[in-house]
C-alpha cells in the first residue's frame, strides 16, 4: 500500500485525473476515424493497391479543388446550390411549422389533413420532378420547389408530434390563466413543440442535401450535383470527388449550425 | 357566500359504462374562508376542483363565484409542481396570468417582483425551472396564483410531491401569505395533518359516488404552527375521527 492511498482527497484526485484522461481519449477517437480513412486511402491509391484512376489520392483531390477554385467556376456551382437549398429549405420549413402547429392544436384540422400528408409522404419528391418541371418550368423555381417538397414532410410530422406530446398540465395552466388563442399558439404550442420540431428540421436539412444533388443531376445545368454528374460522364473523377467532398462538407456544417441553433433556442432544456 | 355549488354532479360515461364521480355537491364557502377537501383517492375531489377551475364541465348542477366588481379573474389554480412551465423563466411563470390578462406592464412588473420577493425567489427570477428544486418550483406556482389576484384560489394537492421538511416550510409560508391577503381558498389534500393545519373547515368526501358526507370546523387560533396542532387534544380527536372516516371509505371501496 502506498502512502497517499490513505488520503481520501488524493484518491479522488487520482480518479478525477483518470476521468479527464478518458475524456481526452474519446475526443481523440472522434477526430482519428476520418483521418485514418484518408491516410489509408492515400496509401492504397499511391501504392496502386486500388486503381488511382477510380480512387485518386486525397491530396490530389485537394489539388484539383484549388485548381478548380482558381477559375471561379466552382464557386458559381456552390453558390447556386446553396441558394437552392436555402430558398427551398425556407419554403418548406415555414409552411410546415404553421400547418403542423394548427394540426397539433386543433384535432379536426389534424384529422382532415393527416391522410393527405400520410399518402403524399412516401412519394419521393424526385419522382414528382417531371410534374414539377411542367408546372414551374426548367428555371430555379422548380429546383426550389423540389427541395421544399422534400423538407416539408419531416418538419410537419415532427411539429404535430411535438404539439401533441406537450404535457396536458401546461395546456390546463394556460386555460386556467385565461390564455387566448394567440397566446396558446405562441406561448405554449410553439415553444413546447420546438424540441421535437428541431429534430424534424435537422432531418429536413439532410434530406434537402440529398435532394438537391439528385435534382441537379437530373435537370439542371449548374450546381454541385450537375458538377458531379458531368465530371462523371467526362470521366473526370478527381472533379467528381471534389463535388462529393463538398456535399459531405456542407452536410456536416449544416448539422453543426443547427445543433448550435438548438442550444440557443432551447435554453430551458 | 363567495362560492356556492348547487347540486354539482359529474358522471363519466364511456361505452355503456358510467362512473358517478360527483353526486349532488351542495357546498357554500364564505368569503375569506380556507376550506380543505379531504377524501380517499378517486373520490372526485380533483374533478370538483377542475370544474371550479373551468377545466371540466359539470354534467348537471351549477356553481357561482361572487365577483367583487373589480378587474379580477374569478379563480386561479395552484397546480402541482409539474405545472410550472419549463420554457418560461421563474419571473415569466409568475407573471403568466397577468400577461394573459393583458394587465399594464408596470403593474405586471410590480406584482411579479412583490410575490417573487414574498416567496424568496427574487434572486432566481431569471433561472429556468430545470434549475430549481421541487420546493422552489412549488413556490413559483404559489406566487403565480397570488400575483394574479383572483377572487378565489384553488389548490390541487400542491405539496403532495414534496419531502416532509419542505412541506412544513411551504405550508407555513402559504399560511403567512394567505393571512395577509385573506383570499378564499379551496384546497385539496389527502394529508390529515395538512388539512388540520391549514383549514377553517374540512369537508370530508366519500368515494363513488363522490359526496360531501361530513364537515368539521377547525377553530384553532391563527397564526398556527404544526406544534399547536399536535399539542391540542381536540385536534387529536379530529385526527382520529377523520382517520376512521378514511379507513371506512377505503374499506368500503374494497368490498
Amino acid at each position: 500500500m502506498k502512502e497517499f492511498e490513505h488520503d481520501p482527497l488524493a484518491v479522488e484526485q487520482e480518479e478525477w485525473k483518470k476521468r479527464q484522461w478518458m475524456e481526452r481519449w474519446k475526443k481523440l477517437l472522434t477526430i482519428s476515424s476520418p483521418i485514418l480513412i484518408l491516410v489509408l486511402w492515400e496509401f492504397l491509391s499511391r501504392t496502386g493497391l486500388v486503381d488511382a484512376r477510380f480512387f485518386p489520392p486525397p491530396t490530389e483531390i485537394i489539388g484539383t479543388f484549388f485548381a478548380m477554385s482558381a477559375s471561379g467556376e466552382l464557386f458559381q456551382h456552390i453558390g447556386i446550390s446553396l441558394f437552392r437549398i436555402f430558398a427551398g429549405f425556407l419554403l418548406g420549413v415555414i409552411p410546415a411549422i404553421i400547418i403542423g402547429l394548427f394540426m397539433g392544436l386543433y384535432s379536426p384540422i389534424r384529422h382532415f389533413l393527416s391522410p393527405l400528408i400520410m399518402a403524399l409522404m412516401p412519394i419521393p419528391t424526385l419522382a414528382l420532378l417531371p410534374i414539377i418541371l411542367i408546372l414551374f418550368g426548367v428555371g430555379e423555381v422548380s429546383k426550389v420547389v423540389t427541395i421544399a417538397g422534400s423538407v416539408f414532410f419531416p418538419v410537419v410530422i415532427n411539429t404535430v408530434a411535438g404539439v401533441i406530446n406537450i404535457d396536458r398540465i401546461y395546456l390546463d395552466v394556460a386555460t386556467n390563466y385565461g390564455a387566448d388563442r394567440k397566446s396558446f399558439f405562441f406561448k405554449i404550442a410553439l415553444p413546447g413543440a420546438l424540441p421535437v420540431m428541431l429534430e424534424g428540421i435537422q432531418m429536413g436539412q439532410a434530406i434537402a442535401l440529398l435532394t438537391i444533388v439528385a435534382a441537379e443531376m437530373m435537370g439542371a445545368n449548374s450546381g454541385i450535383g450537375y458538377l458531379i454528374w458531368t465530371s462523371y460522364k467526362a470521366f473526370l473523377l478527381q472533379e467528381m470527388f471534389v463535388g462529393l467532398v463538398l456535399i459531405s462538407f456542407f452536410g456536416y456544417l449544416f448539422s453543426l449550425l443547427l445543433r448550435g441553433l438548438q442550444s440557443k433556442l432551447l435554453p430551458w432544456r | 357566500m363567495k362560492i356556492s355549488m348547487d347540486a354539482l354532479t359529474k358522471v363519466f360515461y364511456k361505452k355503456g359504462q358510467s362512473v358517478t364521480a360527483l353526486d349532488g355537491i351542495d357546498v357554500g364557502i364564505e368569503d375569506g374562508e380556507f376550506v380543505c377537501l379531504l377524501g380517499p383517492s378517486g373520490c372526485g375531489k380533483t374533478t370538483l376542483l377542475r370544474i371550479l377551475a373551468g377545466l371540466e364541465k359539470p354534467s348537471t348542477g351549477s356553481f357561482s363565484i361572487q365577483e367583487s366588481g373589480r378587474d379580477r379573474p374569478l379563480q386561479s389554480m395552484v397546480f402541482q409542481e409539474r405545472g410550472v412551465i419549463p420554457w418560461l423563466t421563474v419571473k415569466e411563470n409568475v407573471a403568466f396570468g397577468l400577461k394573459m390578462r393583458h394587465v399594464p406592464k408596470a403593474v405586471v412588473q410590480e406584482r411579479t417582483a412583490f410575490y417573487l420577493e414574498k416567496v424568496g425567489l427574487d434572486k432566481f427570477a431569471h433561472l429556468y425551472p430545470k434549475e430549481l428544486s421541487g420546493g422552489m418550483k412549488q413556490r413559483v406556482s404559489i406566487a403565480r396564483a397570488f400575483a394574479n389576484d383572483p377572487e378565489i384560489l384553488l389548490m390541487d394537492e400542491p405539496f403532495a410531491a414534496l419531502d416532509e421538511q419542505n412541506k412544513f416550510i411551504l405550508q407555513e409560508e402559504l399560511l403567512s401569505i394567505w393571512e395577509e391577503t385573506k383570499k378564499t381558498v379551496l384546497f385539496i389534500t389527502h394529508s390529515i395533518d395538512e388539512a388540520l393545519l391549514l383549514s377553517d373547515r374540512i369537508l370530508l368526501m366519500s368515494s363513488q359516488p363522490g359526496r360531501v358526507t361530513e364537515e368539521i370546523s377547525i377553530d384553532l387560533p391563527r397564526p398556527r404552527t404544526m406544534e399547536m396542532v399536535r399539542a391540542d387534544p381536540k385536534m387529536t380527536e379530529h385526527f382520529v375521527r377523520i382517520r376512521n372516516h378514511l379507513d371506512r371509505e377505503v374499506e368500503g371501496s374494497r368490498t
